[in-house]
């Protein structure tokens, strides 16, 4: 713990985790009503990554995302009204209709893209960090990547070139445990993506990814580093999802018991953020859900403009293939 | 322009591409090279030869032989206001980066409902004839042009090089510039200073009045010598060179087809499957009743490209095998 974070800090993280939190239970339910198309791949559980991380960013800092894109989005900035029109279809989407879950994006908030391809991001992550060096600023890219993606030759070849380039990147590992439904010790032979970092070069970090604070702390001190041009840190959240790869349910599955789902449960990154506010006196419980009833009306706001926005028209579609 | 057009140069191929590199660098402050030993060794053809001393290693950079990466940084470093110049060494590494073509840099933009501007320019080496074998000789074009969000053009001569290639960089799009190893010695007159070559506009390169060849890249060349030697037979061949082959230039096919009324494709490539289909399939939608004879195609047997010069030979393509498939065509 390095120096005091502020109120305003603790309480800018806990809101953005209510918000994806939010979104998220609404686009689930949304889903399994048959209201939303294609595939959704719910951040429930992990709010603690994004938030931790994004409260350091400014728009002009990049992130590249994954296929469980919408909680980067959320914490970079993304509204409701046009996130659900793009999940919705609509053509008051980010994305016109044309990207939905997998491809939501918005450049102006330093957001290029959820991705649908694993390992897909790291890559652009070292383009955008290359950018900020060639035109010298001081910002930095941040690639969010799955412990899945880890073993992709893309994020091998993107952390070597970031390392060699002494970019300012951040490769943040949402280490959930699985690789869509198998598990990380079937799918590679090391428990901490971390391990991976000093074969590069740059250093590795592991934190407690259901801890908000912790999140915060480890990825300031990257941010900074890259920031001050001594290159890319490797930061390996370890986190949870508490639904399927794509999809809901969550429970009842094959794949991993529902008493390994309630220990990750019982470690809710809002619940313990939460908790450290009401103990520190920052925010009561009242006032706590007070904030979940605001977030939940704006929620309900953002369904209710995406389902009046009109759907894309038939013109629009080969509009945007060039530029 | 117009002043440099009255003293035209000769200058080889290899030497345009890398005069089109320079005038990209001038003209865009945002522009660089990244690709494996493109700086230092100045390419492994050598058209990058001089350019890290004049534009300095922050403009030119060598990277690890790491083509998805590569082809990502172009893609990142484009959406976040650079204007990249990708070096692919061959065609063939495709392989190790098509995702990134594919899925990213073709798509970023459409998935993003248009919103992302990535002005890529993607020079890579492709072509049989320098007993390379089979992983570095092929002509993939056909992979590329199935994918909307790119631009695909296929320079054949020097002066095609060098304004393809600036157009290529100017273009706001992402545009794959397929290159040919045999041509890098071919001469032609090249004009000094910056010219560019309307992306989607094919050359008639020969005019004729009862026979239309359309040939890629290399074969260009060839079907030029197959022209001459099919005079003999009493025809009068029109050469069209596509320069880009996406967006693909139709109405000049068609326009020529409607005059000669017999029309042979000819490519480097695979025959299989090549672009070549496309091509003869897009003039019998629209020119079918122009049609005397059915659409020609020649292009390489289907197996991999090989090694032995003997084998290489008779795989490639020529001025010869052209005009055989022009006689049987034309019943001669």
């Amino acid at each position: 713990m390095s120096k005091q974070i502020s109120d305003e800090v603790l309480l800018d993280i806990h809101r953005r985790m209510v918000r994806i939190r939010i979104f998220e239970e609404t686009a689930g339910k949304l889903a399994e009503d048959g209201k939303i198309p294609g595939a959704l791949h719910l951040y429930v559980g992990e709010e603690a990554v994004a938030c931790g991380v994004m409260v350091h960013l400014s728009n002009k800092d990049w992130i590249t995302s994954t296929h469980r894109g919408h909680g980067h989005l959320i914490a970079k900035g993304g509204e409701f009204d046009r996130m659900f029109a793009e999940l919705f279809g609509r053509s008051t989407g980010y994305c016109k209709g044309k990207g939905g879950s997998m491809h939501v994006s918005n450049l102006d908030l330093g957001m290029l893209g959820a991705n649908g391809i694993v390992g897909g991001g790291p890559p652009i992550a070292v383009g955008a960090g290359f950018s900020n060096k060639f035109r010298k600023t001081k910002n930095v890219s941040i690639s969010f990547f799955g412990d899945g993606a880890s073993n992709e030759g893309a994020f091998h070849e993107a952390a070597n070139m970031a390392a060699l380039y002494k970019l300012p990147v951040i490769f943040v590992c949402e280490n959930n445990g699985y690789g869509e439904y198998t598990p990380q010790a079937n799918h590679q032979a090391i428990v901490d993506v971390a391990d991976r970092a000093s074969g590069y070069g740059m250093p590795g970090v592991i934190v407690d990814g259901m801890d908000a604070v912790a999140v915060y702390e480890a990825a300031g001190e990257a941010i900074e580093r890259a920031r001050n041009g001594e290159g890319p840190t490797l930061l390996e959240c370890k986190t949870y999802r508490y639904y399927d790869h794509v999809g809901v349910r969550g429970m009842g599955m094959t794949y991993r018991t529902d008493e390994e789902v309630e220990y990750w449960k019982g470690r809710d990154p809002i619940d313990m953020m939460e908790a450290r506010l009401a103990e520190q006196g920052i925010l009561s419980k009242k006032d706590a859900e007070a904030i979940h009833e605001e977030v939940t009306k704006q929620v309900q706001a953002g369904v209710e403009f995406a389902e009046s926005s009109p759907m894309p028209t038939p013109e629009s579609l080969l509009e945007d293939v060039y530029a | 322009m117009a002043e440099a057009l009255e003293k035209p140069r000769t200058l080889p191929y290899v030497s345009a591409i890398n005069e089109a590199v320079r005038e990209v660098l001038n003209e865009y402050d945002n522009s660089f090279v990244v690709g494996e030993d493109v700086a230092g060794a100045g390419g492994v053809y050598g058209y990058y030869h001089g350019l890290l001393d004049e534009f300095g290693p922050e403009r030119m950079y060598d990277t690890p032989i790491s083509e998805e990466g590569i082809i990502g940084l172009g893609v990142g470093a484009a959406a976040t206001g650079c204007r990249p110049i990708v070096d692919l060494m061959f065609m063939d590494f495709m392989g190790e980066c098509m995702d990134e073509i594919a899925n990213q840099l073709a798509k970023m933009r459409y998935m993003f409902g248009g919103r992302a501007t990535l002005p890529v320019t993607m020079l890579t080496m492709g072509g049989a004839g320098a007993s390379l074998a089979a992983q570095h000789s092929q002509s993939l074009e056909a992979w590329i042009c199935h994918l909307p969000g790119l631009k695909v053009v296929m320079p054949t001569t020097p002066y095609d090089a060098k304004g393809l290639i600036i157009s290529a960089a100017r273009d706001d799009n992402p545009v794959i510039v397929c290159l040919n190893k045999m041509s890098l010695a071919i001469q032609g007159e090249v004009p000094e200073g910056s010219y560019s070559i309307p992306l989607g506009e094919a050359n008639v390169v020969r005019q004729g009045s009862n026979f239309t060849i359309v040939a890629l890249g290399r074969m260009l060349h060839e079907a030029l010598k197959a022209a001459e030697q099919l005079k003999e037979f009493g025809i009068d061949t029109e050469v069209i060179d596509p320069r880009t082959l996406q967006p693909f230039d139709t109405a000049t096919v068609v326009n020529s087809v409607r005059k000669t009324h017999r029309l042979l494709i000819v490519h480097e490539a695979v025959r299989f499957g090549g672009f070549g289909g496309e091509i003869a399939a897009q003039i019998q939608e629209q020119a079918f009743d122009y049609l005397d004879a059915p659409v020609g195609r020649v292009g390489a047997p289907f197996s991999p490209v090989p090694f032995s010069p003997a084998l290489e030979a008779i795989y490639v393509p020529s001025a010869d095998s052209i005009v055989a498939e022009a006689r049987k065509l034309l019943g001669l």
